[in-house]
């Protein structure tokens, strides 16, 4: 099985994300569909980097996406700050809250493990909820918005075009795709996937598994904040609501859906989900039935996901 | 001040029995299957649904008896039909099958009975104070931890004393032995499961007489029964119901001083419990590693 | 990772179904574009699942009635109303702001409708406003959508939380004692919601002898009523909402509360009195308004129309969601144009026709604050009246414009575009 995933796919993904603004409208979407697929994308994808390619599931992503949106949206709303400082802020705070609980619960596997990130992912969400007077409470963080980017020569209006918004969170993505793709690609990388492959195997070579493991984690809820604070500032917006639990299982279902081991099948997860969410309760208000039968289904039928599946009938 | 703290850790505990009887269902679960079971909350919900539409035929108490069970039911056909096939792969399926569960099961519940909150009627007699200075011990209460009491008792008694207990304790340790040694380990699974489930459901019935009974009632304390197994040690039943009382009365503690804290005690003492013995108190080190 | 057994049901065919229905579904827009040119759109964007689904689906009731009855009576200027309804699914907030941004920007609605989740409206109204679209917040309580967060194009018609506690303060006071404990939830609503009695309820005479603040979602009171009621007050104020209020109520009538303390509270509704067992509806309320209202013209039509379609009567959410749908057809009617900027300055100091106010007081939005005043109902909760659901019992009718204070103290400072 490829690490480096074809040029072939990278050059389609690629152009398809960049006039993705221009198809989107005429297949019945709008620009902010587009725009919050990517975010979801790069937050099931930063997830992936723990889960399909490091093999520790995580079920409290959710956490480290909420704390990068507040951490963001408090920049804005206290702090005064542009918009590459928030989002910096909102990493910063989230990347620090994982080192100091993936440390703390690293030596668990399995259902142990997922069971605590569920748990720590709860107390984030409780946290954001209770202490009103910081993050808002139940209100959540109002009465800010998306600052004008300054390139120095220019600045860019996001908050009013929508399109120039998208592109930003477009740069925004690639950047932090491309860096996630050299740490697989690399030896750091390569001791990950051995840890999936056989833990035991591992240890025995020598490889710190401990420590990969938490590595693993802070990179990946380093790029979940990102995620999380670019989620902020598309809602101009953030509230408790973004830590919970139910949008960690979104995660988790979004990177099995699309194809958990490869690179860009969260992605395609991601992209299917987020529209048939928004398309499916825009027609009917048993909605929660569907998307929880598309869990079901995605578990019997297609544990491998779109890309594996494909994969897979190319190799057949 | 006195009336306050008495009252409070009287009132803990019966919380803490409350979480107890939910979390060993999941641990049951848990422990057998290795099913982190997300439905949980909802199969609660469905007993107390089902038990509100049977008040008007059996009554409460009759139908306090027969609504687990059918909740018992139909967890059976979930798990002959949902979950055999996963087990034994990766717990991330298991995550996942009973997470979208969770949300067929609110769903189907809100198409069902409404959305809006539905008048559970425990019986009158029980709904008063025993007495009007200790106003807080009413008769529902009391009769409350008197069932959970029974039903964990009962629980114990299950696994220790008759052949199916027995038979899951072990396949709890080492299943396949289990297997090798003729027992029929699908059907043990099953059963397990549905006792698991039949417990989630009396707690339901149980939740409806204090609360208000809407589609979203198992939501909310879900949460509480994962810290309870987290703090009583996968792998131990005893540790389960040990961490639901514990984590029950250290929130009756708070609620004496700061009432607003309850919830938050829960989770302190959670992050205790992993800092200073991650395996959870009567947990064994290298179960479910 | 270990391996699934492989399925039974061909998974070939469940590909195939599902990239057809896939097919069937990108095909679906292009027809619904044809179709929908001409009609005029209301968006709705509201809670229709989870935890507010209750009042959330009342208020699209209320809405689908309005529309029913604006299409009977020619549409709005002449053409069809069409409602589209988006379920933000009480769940995180962008999806609500998602959801606005949908039906204006692709389905390029005239009007939106939402939300009852009071920071979900905060944040919608923030999309309308930078869009410039009509905005009209059904059951959005939160005082900052007319107080200080107002916007030119934002207008609501539940009542403000100054308007809801000074219209109980006086019939409590009068009549049960002068201290007062305070049971509040621990949110924006709350808070100000709390500020508003303790200030109408001094200014009365009576005194705080204490208050908790609770957590949303709390389960057990427990430990609240028994502190409350050590405090030794005249009356125990409930200022929460919802299965909160369910809950904390259920467990105060098992104490046997009702029997040493007079309960009491600010803003209560029929959802949650629905929801408890009889003897467990007691205490004082403010209503934003009740269906019963014998001799008062309309209201009867109302609520036979209701029945008909649900089988209860009509909630206040129900009213609510009534009056905004037809708020949009009255405004466009007024400016003679779907402009919201001509709209919005035709809904100012704008009086509702009675079968639309359905209360015994004019009902108008409040120029310059975009707040729609109307009558509010104090009353006792009962566990059964003559008529079946008639759970309250109406003391006093009060005229909202009494008791909802100056527009200084909204802190409306309303800016118009140029």
């Amino acid at each position: 099985m490829s690490l480096v995933r074809a040029r072939g796919i990278d050059v389609l993904i690629a152009a398809a994300l960049l006039f993705m603004p221009l198809w989107m409208a005429a297949v019945g979407g709008y620009t902010e569909l587009a725009t919050r697929i990517l975010v979801m994308g790069l937050a099931a994808m930063a997830l992936n980097f723990l889960l399909g390619f490091t093999g520790v599931l995580s079920f409290g992503h959710a956490a480290y996406f909420g704390l990068g949106a507040y951490g963001a949206a408090m920049a804005i709303k206290y702090l005064e700050t542009g918009t590459m400082a928030a989002i910096g802020v909102g990493a910063v705070i989230a990347t620090v809250a994982a080192a100091i609980i993936g440390a703390l619960i690293v030596r668990r596997r399995g259902v142990y493990f997922a069971m605590v990130t569920i748990a720590f992912g709860q107390v984030f969400y409780f946290l954001a909820f209770r202490w009103n007077s910081v993050t808002g409470g139940d209100d959540g963080l109002t009465g800010w918005h998306r600052q004008p980017v300054d390139l120095g020569f220019a600045a860019i209006d996001i908050f009013r075009n929508d399109g120039a918004f998208y592109y930003f969170v477009l740069v925004v993505f690639a950047v932090c795709v491309a860096a996630m793709a050299q740490l697989i690609a690399s030896p750091f990388g390569r001791t990950l996937l051995a840890i999936r492959e056989n833990e035991r195997r591992a240890r025995f070579l020598g490889v710190p598994i401990e420590r990969r493991i938490w590595l693993s984690f802070v990179i990946s809820c380093f790029f979940v904040s990102v995620a999380g604070a670019l989620y902020a500032l598309l809602n101009n917006f953030t509230d408790p609501r973004a830590l919970r639990f139910d949008l960690s299982g979104n995660l988790v279902i979004m990177a099995v859906m699309g194809g958990m081991r490869s690179f860009w099948g969260p992605l395609i997860g991601a992209g299917i989900f987020v529209a048939l969410q928004d398309y499916v309760s825009s027609h009917t208000q048993n909605w929660m039935s569907v998307i929880g039968l598309v869990y079901v289904l995605v578990v019997r039928f297609f544990p491998r996901g779109v890309l594996g599946a494909l994969r897979r009938g190319a190799a057949a | 001040m006195s009336q306050l703290v008495l009252f409070n850790v009287f009132n803990g505990l019966i919380v803490g029995a409350f979480y107890a009887l939910m979390a060993l269902g999941l641990s049951l679960i848990l422990n057998l299957s290795g099913v982190i079971n997300f439905a949980h909350g909802g199969f609660l919900a469905l007993g107390a649904y089902f038990a509100y539409a049977l008040i008007p035929f059996l009554g409460f108490w009759g139908a306090l008896v027969v609504a687990p069970v059918l909740v018992a039911v139909l967890g059976l056909g979930v798990e002959r039909v949902l979950i055999r096939p996963l087990y034994g792969a990766d717990p991330l399926y298991g995550l996942l099958l009973t997470f979208g569960l969770a949300y067929i099961l609110e769903d189907l519940t809100r198409l069902v009975w409404g959305a809006q909150s539905v008048p559970f009627q425990a019986p009158a007699a029980l709904m008063t104070p025993l007495s009007s200075d200790y106003f807080f011990l009413t008769g529902y209460r009391l009769v409350m931890i008197g069932i959970v009491a029974a039903a964990v008792g009962g629980l114990f008694v299950v696994l220790n004393c008759t052949r199916l207990g027995t038979r899951i304790r072990a396949g709890t340790r080492d299943l396949e032995t289990v297997s090798t040694l003729g027992v029929n380990v699908r059907i043990l699974r099953s059963l397990n499961f549905g006792l698991g489930i039949y417990m989630a459901g009396l707690a339901g019935v149980l939740a409806a007489g204090l609360l208000g009974l809407s589609p979203t009632i198992g939501a909310n304390l879900i949460m509480p029964s994962f810290v309870a197994i987290i703090v009583g040690g996968l792998g131990s039943l005893l540790g389960t119901l040990l961490g639901g009382l514990l984590i029950g009365v250290a929130s009756g503690i708070a609620a004496v001083y700061v009432p607003s804290a309850t919830e938050a005690v829960i989770y302190v003492m959670m992050g205790l419990v992993l800092l200073v013995r991650p395996r959870g108190l009567l947990g064994e080190e290298g179960r479910l590693h | 990772m270990p391996e699934l057994a492989a399925p039974r049901l061909n998974r070939r065919a469940v590909v195939k179904g599902g990239l057809a229905l896939g097919a069937a579904q990108l095909a679906s827009p292009f027809v619904l574009t044809a179709r929908a040119a001409e009609a005029v759109k209301i968006g709705f964007d509201n809670a229709l699942t989870g935890p507010y689904a209750g009042p959330g689906k009342n208020e699209l009731v209320g809405c689908q009635l309005a529309v029913d009855q604006i299409n009977e009576k020619g549409g709005i200027l002449g053409r069809k109303v069409e409602l589209v309804v988006e379920d933000s699914t009480s769940g995180d907030a962008g999806v609500a702001v998602q959801k606005a941004r949908k039906l204006i920007d692709s389905d390029k609605v005239d009007f939106l409708l939402g939300h009852l989740n009071s920071a979900l409206a905060l944040a919608m109204a923030q999309v309308s406003n930078e869009k410039g679209v009509l905005h009209i917040v059904p059951g959005g309580h939160t005082d900052a959508i007319t107080g200080k967060t107002c916007h030119w194009n934002v207008f609501r018609v539940c009542n403000t939380t100054a308007t809801e506690a000074n219209a109980v303060a006086g019939a409590l006071v009068k009549q049960y004692g002068k201290k007062y404990y305070y049971i509040t939830p621990d949110y924006a609503f709350g808070h100000t919601l709390e500020a508003g009695m303790v200030k109408a309820i001094a200014a009365l005479g009576g005194e705080r002898v204490g208050g908790d603040l609770t957590p949303l979602g709390t389960v057990d009171f427990s430990s609240y009523l028994i502190k409350a009621q050590a405090a030794n007050p005249d009356v125990i104020i409930f200022l929460i909402q919802g299965d909160d209020m369910l809950n904390a109520l259920k467990q105060a009538t098992q104490f046997g509360l009702q029997n040493k303390v007079h309960l009491a509270g600010a803003q209560q509704e029929m959802e949650p009195l629905e929801g408890l067992p009889p003897e467990a509806r007691v205490g004082t309320w403010v209503m934003e308004w009740y269906w019963k209202q014998p001799g008062a013209p309309h209201v009867a039509e109302f609520v036979d129309a209701i029945k008909k379609r649900t089988g209860h009567v009509p909630t206040a959410r129900t009213w609510f969601g009534f009056v905004s749908t037809w708020t949009c057809a009255l405004a466009a009617a007024k400016a003679n144009s779907l402009k919201a900027l001509d709209m919005a300055k035709a809904l100012q100091d704008f009086h509702l026709p009675p079968e639309i106010a359905l209360g015994p007081n004019p009902a108008y939005y409040r120029a310059g604050q975009n707040q729609l005043i109307s009558t509010l109902f104090v009353g006792d909760a009962q566990a059964k009246g003559e008529a079946p659901e008639d759970l309250f019992k109406v003391t006093k009718v009060v005229n909202g414009a009494d008791v909802a204070g100056t527009l200084e103290e909204s802190e409306c400072k309303m800016i118009w575009p140029s």
